[in-house]
């Protein structure tokens, strides 16, 4: 199968799952106890106004009408308006998915090189001091819940040493210094959270091939262990590694929701809290997709660099 | 008392001495206090506010919480009544009001001469066309409810208006004061923001942050003293805390009475505990068995230990509710009715009277209904257990919980801001027809004084109709209510004010218009 057939037709799955997603949202949403119409009355909300709100809002109309007018209007590349505030859903989203985007690309940016030479190191000098370090620190952070590392980073860094802010609201206008140093804990926490997991996969990876057979031939060729590393083993690791380091990246964009919380970051899973709570259906339904396209995307890019990285895989069928 | 304070804390030797030490070194210097006292104009005020949510709207009929009330109605817009720091209706954008002595034809007078922040000036039509926008089939106002009185609203030439109401209602004027019922022009779009206060809108992204201006042409001179305002909404408590201590706000709400020891120590911060109507309360369906005997109800109150739970879920930060609403700073608070005790003999006694040995009850909870809510449950099975009732505890999903278990459920837990007035927190919740009546009350003596109370012109007398009232709620009612729960807010301490409003939190929801900062820094 060539290259190009493989993501066309992983694209055109990739679609439909989406058209799945929306409509096992919408019919999520529509299970949960309550509507919109009682969610943003809450406890304030009569038979009256709430009847006067769904009518308002046309969600007195059935299920599948609803869903249908929002598949016509997203063909015309329309995601609607919220229900809860009327405003646009692209027009919530548009900065939220910015920041959000931001927030991982940095993470991705520190935490990728870092926890990748971090794995190597550790699995070269296995069994040595570092290896042990590096294990103890990286299993501490994979066991504690995100909230934990977050708190404690701001207890220590915020409050105690006052070198980042505690809160990291950012807004447009701000300068570049501020919105780094804004972004600062976020990225800190995010961080330790994904670069952990990927080190101790990236060094299982590199162990795993230590022990193959072909290094241990190279071994007793009486290659260096740089080379041995660096020419054997490195390229058949890469396939392994990608995968784990598009799924962190995956966890990155949709995973963030407590972190978010936490630092009053406003990105899109603080807009996805909010909007399950008041069941505000188009914003939950975008932000739902997003995230979705998100994963489709980001595996799709682990297949087609798997591919690429091994030449086995492209063979046109192997037994 | 509907004063706020500091929060009292016992004094030790050594703060004994401090603070005598303080008062004598202060003496020479009263007279700088005094300056210092007099509101500054200028500086920026930054809040960190619970209550922000994505979905906020700056129409007036869609405020629901803390966030949109502290810039709807404490920033960009005024209202024709405040409510003082006393608790007592106070003409703003009205200049006075006439009634006629029944109470049912009120004529309020505007003020002469407000603008808008577009410089158009307020007349009766924008005046009628705000009250109107939560009136009406379509609207899905909260305060349709409370308006539903009103037959009949229109102008009286530019500058008044006449309500003129089906029933006397003599506190009509606390309706107006309502966070809902601000003043917008009558031909704009009402969720521009543009109002008669003390600010104008420069920025505001719902659930994340608001920024607003002084307004330059304000009609109060001696008011709205900041140069600017920034609101940060900021629903984790952790990081709110985080947050003042850091010194990126100024002043934050709701917070965490766990810690609150700690923060209150930390230098630079004061804590601001008022005392207003907000109740936690346990409403029984009275047309429910066995909660229709009056009998069960009493013993269900006598079972339950207050002061455990005051010192418990509030950690002291609130007051012994008596199962009426009706708070002890509130005007009308029958302050001669005993406190019922915790008394598992006497729960015992009303159970036998009622036929029963033991009793086995569901009690659904979750903490939707206020932070402590399954605490407060658990708790109270322990102190029931004594007097023989057998509480079991459902969970409820936090979710939905307003719509599916209050209003349903025959006994549950809930919580309640409260009114500013004795009659419109009976007739919201406890009137035979209202809808949030959540204990099925229908007491032909209470619906009668009600009625009377309310249209009602001599004092004397109402305070009469109102602790009767009381009283039959108390030992006739069907809600548990063990009790009130204080505001309490933390701020830099360097911030000023006078007396704090205590019916909503940071002085009555008004903090942007009423504090101030004092011009020495770091002085106290």
């Amino acid at each position: 199968m060539s290259l190009r057939v493989l993501i066309v037709r992983r694209l055109a799955l990739g679609l439909l799952t989406l058209l799945a997603i929306s409509l096992i949202l919408s019919l999520g949403l529509e299970v949960l106890p309550g509507d919109v119409a009682e969610a943003v009355l809450g406890q304030s909300a009569t038979p009256d106004t709430v009847a006067a709100l769904r009518r308002q809002l046309g969600v007195d109309r059935p299920l599948h009408v609803r869903y249908l007018d929002w598949l016509a209007d997203l063909v015309r590349g329309e995601l609607g308006t919220s229900l809860a505030n009327q405003q646009p859903v692209a027009e919530l989203i548009r900065g939220r998915l910015a920041n959000t985007v931001l927030l991982a690309t940095l993470t991705a940016l520190v935490a990728v090189p870092l926890a990748l030479s971090l794995g190597l190191v550790a699995a070269v000098y296995r069994d040595r001091w570092i290896d042990k370090t590096l294990s103890i620190v990286g299993l501490s952070t994979i066991s504690l819940p995100d909230f934990f590392i977050a708190y404690l980073l701001t207890v220590v860094f915020a409050v105690r040493l006052q070198v980042f802010p505690a809160v990291s609201i950012i807004s447009p206008g701000m300068a570049l210094a501020d919105t780094l140093s804004a972004l600062s804990l976020p990225v800190l926490t995010l961080g330790l959270v994904v670069g952990a997991h990927m080190m101790r996969l990236t060094r299982a990876a590199i162990l795993n091939l230590l022990h193959s057979p072909y290094i241990e031939m190279a071994r007793l060729k009486g290659l260096s262990p740089g080379r041995i590393i660096v020419h054997h083993a490195l390229p058949n690791a890469v396939s392994p590694i990608i995968n784990v380091v598009v799924l962190n990246l995956a966890f990155l964009v949709v995973g963030v929701v407590v972190v978010e919380v936490v630092f009053v970051y406003p990105g899109l899973g603080q807009l996805l809290v909010d909007a399950v709570s008041k069941r505000d259906l188009p914003v939950v339904r975008a932000c739902g997709l997003i995230f979705a396209s998100v994963y489709v995307v980001l595996n799709l890019t682990a297949d087609v660099l798997a591919l690429l990285s091994n030449p086995r895989l492209r063979q046109p069928s192997s037994p | 008392m509907l004063t706020a304070s500091p929060i009292p804390r016992p004094l030790s030797r050594r703060r004994f001495l401090a603070s005598s030490l303080g008062l004598a070194a202060a003496a020479p210097g009263l007279l700088a206090q005094t300056r210092i006292n007099r509101p500054q104009q200028g500086g920026l005020l930054r809040l960190g506010i619970s209550g922000g949510f994505t979905s906020d709207s700056l129409d007036p009929a869609r405020i629901s919480d803390a966030f949109m009330t502290l810039l709807s109605f404490g920033q960009l817009r005024n209202t024709l009544v405040e409510i003082d720091e006393q608790g007592r209706p106070r003409p703003e954008l009205a200049d006075g009001w006439d009634v006629s002595p029944d109470a049912r034809v009120w004529r309020f007078g505007l003020r002469r001469g407000v603008e808008f922040h577009h410089g158009k000036t307020l007349e009766a039509a924008d005046v009628v066309a705000s009250i109107n926008h939560h009136r009406g089939r379509q609207s899905v106002s909260p305060v349709k409810i409370l308006l539903d009185n009103i037959l009949q609203l229109r102008p009286d030439g530019k500058t008044g208006v006449v309500f003129e109401l089906r029933d006397g209602q003599a506190d009509f004027p606390f309706v107006l004061a309502d966070i809902h019922l601000t003043i917008q022009p009558h031909d704009g779009d009402v969720t521009t923001g543009v109002g008669t206060g003390g600010y104008q809108l420069v920025e505001f992204e719902p659930g994340v942050r608001s920024l607003t201006r002084r307004n330059p042409n304000y009609w109060k001179a001696d008011r709205a003293h900041f140069e600017a305002v920034e609101m940060l909404a900021i629903a984790d408590v952790n990081a709110r805390t985080a947050a003042l201590q850091t010194g990126r706000v100024d002043a934050i709400n709701r917070c965490e009475l766990k810690t609150l020891h700690l923060l209150s120590r930390l230098p630079g911060i004061q804590i601001l505990q008022t005392h207003g109507t907000k109740h936690y309360s346990l409403p029984m369906h009275t047309d429910v068995a066995p909660f229709d005997n009056p009998d069960v109800r009493l013993a269900l109150k006598y079972a339950i230990d207050r002061d455990a739970l005051l010192r418990t879920i509030l950690r002291g930060y609130g007051s012994l509710g008596n199962d009426h609403p009706i708070s002890r700073g509130q005007p009308y608070f029958a302050a001669r009715l005993a406190q019922r005790p915790y008394d598992p003999d006497r729960a015992r006694f009303h159970l036998r009277r009622a036929g029963l040995d033991g009793l086995r009850l569901r009690l659904s909870t979750s903490d939707a209904a206020f932070p402590g809510a399954v605490d407060t449950a658990v708790l109270y099975r322990e102190h029931a257990a004594k007097a023989g009732l057998t509480l079991q505890i459902v969970r409820e999903p936090a979710d939905g919980y307003w719509k599916n278990v209050w209003l349903t459920k025959p006994f549950c837990l809930c919580s309640w801001n409260g009114q500013p007035t004795a009659g419109l927190m009976f007739a919201t919740a406890y009137a035979e027809d209202a809808a949030w009546n959540d204990t099925r009350f229908r007491h032909p003596r209470f619906n009668r004084l009600l009625r009377a109370a309310r249209a009602e012109l001599d004092e004397h007398k109402r305070a009469e109709q109102y602790a009767e009232m009381q009283t039959i709620v108390r030992d006739e009612g069907g809600v548990i209510i063990p009790l009130f729960a204080a505001d309490v807010c933390a701020a830099d301490s360097r911030l000023r004010f006078g007396q704090l409003a205590s019916h909503r939190e940071l002085d009555g929801g008004r903090c942007a218009e009423r504090w101030w900062w004092a011009r020495e820094p770091g002085g106290s």
